[in-house]
């Protein structure tokens, strides 16, 4: 584990400098939100930002990626046969993600590269990305990473954690990936033993600054079945509208669709995000839809993160806390709450 | 704005004790602030979790299609006009609701607000007639509430419902409004393709999340265009072509519906200001058939009525 730091005013030159080793992906505020952008785009990075509006697993998953090309002329050798479209794969490397983010991509790690399946194409650019995180000074009211076994300044599924001591940055490397970046970026010091002491000051009094506590405790222990038929889903849901704002805000929903879409005689198989609101999501070929009312879609949304993912991973919930969905849901729908529901939910 | 909670709550309670109504649907305070959820209350008991503020922006409309209770409903201008709409549009029977008319002096940009704090973290949100307070850890600062008005409410001149069965507060004069459509001027002045920049770069950012769309009352096609399967006439991806195609299309279906009511622009999580489709439609019926939407239960909307006196010949 080496310790290092950074003085700010050296920051961006230092990462100028690993552009040869990486593609470096920042925060960039653009219009009223922050969003990671590669740093060549002449955009200037925001490191003193809350969080990202979108979370950044668009960087290992896109909305929409071309998984597969194929050609429908039949005069052509090769017509029909899928051939896998050619991406990018060189090293990346996210700067300043914010450990809620970083510990959502290990929660989703459990789905795209389980021992039984793998998402090649998640697998393949989540290992080639190494992740950089920034430690959150101040969290803001809708945090709650600690009740979902994170924290501001939690290590999990990061390679680098840097502390924002003010005039510099205190980097630990916590991977052979995150010490290799360490190894390669110029401008490091050795860390002196107060930068090290105002480090965890820092931490400590991040993590005081939530007093948000979501029960998340006796989820394991309910009942799939009573849950699933209890009784305030239809309240829950009632004010729903059934958009895609907390499923593609989030950084541990990890629904997709695949769709063929044909220009002529070129067709492109691809991957898009998709979302448990939207009906067309359980839409059956027959017309039939088994999620047909609002409320069963709601309730599948919560049951999946805070059910039915705890139920078959045993690794807590399916959430990192990070608050987004809900900071935008446009109408106020609160996971918090529905957790405390679900958390003390008793079938009479 | 903020005496208007009790007054809510007390009618609310009436009307489901005496049972002209099954249901009652309105706010209540949210959990983050600047933002309230709207809430279905069906047992007088409970109409005291009824409130009302400045950031009641999702228009209560959405709740009503195709219900078959009695039920009764909150209504601001544009939201009793899109109720009007709903009624012309057989989506819900004027006698299945009792409509409780809110004279509006507008709703809040909750991203004005935050822009105005430098997007500091804002703990509370208070009302006090016609300003407001806003703390957070380091701050306490004072606005007025015109100044910061969504820009819908600040160019409404239809604040006060127009269809109701009773009126919580007093009606008002509406405001006058100058240049109301100065906007849609602006765009309507740039060259073809900078019209083309301007909206490919105002929707730039768009996810596809459709909260647009779902906030939209007039939006309750039980299949969306862009959710057919058979065919499928638009892709799913977040290739620019098929989303400006949703972005204009779902634009031109509320053409002569659209009240103007804000919440597709409040709903979106990436803050495109989707008004801008609309509005130049609102300034075309207007324009050609001086039409409102919504004003009136006995006149049907100029898109769905034809006339022999059609100034266009391809209609005669």
């Amino acid at each position: 584990m080496t310790l290092k730091l950074f003085a700010k005013e050296q920051w961006l030159t230092t990462l100028e400098g690993l552009k040869e080793s990486y593609k470096i992906f920042v925060p960039v505020r653009d219009g009223d939100f922050h969003t990671f952008m590669p740093l060549d785009e002449g955009k200037k990075p925001d490191f003193d930002y809350p969080n990202t509006r979108l979370s950044p697993k668009s960087l290992i998953y896109p909305q929409s990626e071309r998984i597969f090309e194929y050609s429908l002329d039949e005069s052509a050798p090769d017509a029909h046969i899928l051939k896998e479209t050619e991406k990018d794969y060189s090293p990346r490397a996210i700067v300043g993600i914010r450990p809620c983010d970083a510990h959502a991509f290990k929660i989703v790690e459990l789905n795209f590269d389980s021992p039984e399946y793998k998402d090649p194409w998640w697998v393949q650019r989540y290992e080639s990305t190494v992740l950089i995180g920034l430690g959150c000074n101040d969290p803001v009211s809708t945090c709650f990473c600690t009740s979902v076994g994170g924290g501001p300044f939690d290590e999990d599924g990061l390679d680098v954690i840097l502390y924002d001591l003010g005039e510099s940055y205190l980097a630990k490397g916590l991977t052979d990936k995150g010490e290799d970046f360490l190894a390669k970026a110029k401008g490091r010091t050795k860390a002196d033993d107060a930068s090290i002491k105002r480090a965890e000051e820092l931490a400590k009094s991040a993590s005081d600054k939530i007093s948000v506590n979501v029960p998340v405790d006796r989820l394991k222990d309910k009942v799939i079945n009573e849950l699933f038929a209890a009784s305030f889903w239809e309240e829950v849901a009632f004010s729903c509208i059934n958009c895609g704002t907390c499923t593609y805000l989030c950084p541990t929903c990890w629904c997709f669709d695949i769709q063929d879409e044909v220009i002529g005689k070129e067709g492109d198989r691809i991957k898009n995000w998709d979302s448990c609101m939207f009906p067309l999501f359980t839409l059956h070929g027959s017309g039939h839809n088994p999620r047909d009312n609002k409320f069963q879609r709601v309730r599948q949304r919560f049951m999946h993160k805070l059910k039915y993912y705890v139920d078959k991973y045993d690794n807590g919930v399916q959430c990192s806390g990070c608050g987004r969905c809900v900071r935008y849901c446009p109408v106020n729908i609160d996971i918090r709450e529905v957790c405390k529901l679900m958390n003390s939910y008793r079938s009479d | 704005m903020v005496t208007y909670t009790d007054e809510i709550r007390k009618t609310a309670k009436k009307l489901l004790e005496d049972k002209t109504v099954d249901v009652f649907i309105g706010y209540k305070k949210g959990t983050v602030p600047m933002m309230n959820e709207p809430v279905l209350v069906s047992d007088a008991d409970k109409a005291d979790t009824l409130y009302w503020d400045s950031f009641c922006g999702l228009n209560l409309c959405n709740y009503l299609t195709k219900r078959t209770d009695r039920i009764g409903i909150l209504a601001t201008g544009c939201n009793s006009r899109n109720i009007v709409t709903h009624i012309i549009e057989n989506q819900i029977k004027r006698d299945q609701l009792y409509i409780v008319g809110i004279p509006c002096t507008g709703m809040i940009d909750h991203r004005a607000v935050l822009r105005a704090v430098k997007e500091r973290e804002i703990l509370e949100v208070t009302e006090n007639g016609d300003s407001f307070t806003v703390k957070g850890n380091d701050f306490n600062e004072t606005f007025d509430k015109k100044e910061y008005l969504q820009a819908n409410c600040k160019t409404c001149t239809h604040r006060n419902p127009v269809e109701y069965d009773e009126v919580i507060g007093t009606p008002f004069e509406e405001q006058e409004v100058s240049e109301a459509y100065r906007d849609v001027e602006k765009i309507k002045g740039m060259a073809s393709d900078k019209k083309w920049d301007f909206f490919t770069q105002m929707i730039s950012n768009c996810i596809r999340c459709y909260a647009c769309r779902n906030a939209c009352p007039l939006c309750y096609c039980p299949t969306c265009f862009v959710d057919e399967s058979g065919p499928q006439w638009v892709g799913k991806s977040i290739d620019p072509t098929d989303t400006m195609t949703f972005h204009i299309l779902r634009a031109y279906h509320c053409a002569g519906r659209c009240t103007d009511c804000g919440a597709c622009e409040r709903a979106c999580p990436v803050g495109i200001p989707v008004r801008q489709f609309t509005r130049k439609l609102n300034k075309d019926v207007f324009d050609l058939f001086k039409w409102e939407a919504g004003l009136s239960l006995d006149e049907r909307p100029p898109l769905d009525v034809y006339r022999p006196d059609d100034y266009n010949d391809f209609i005669r």
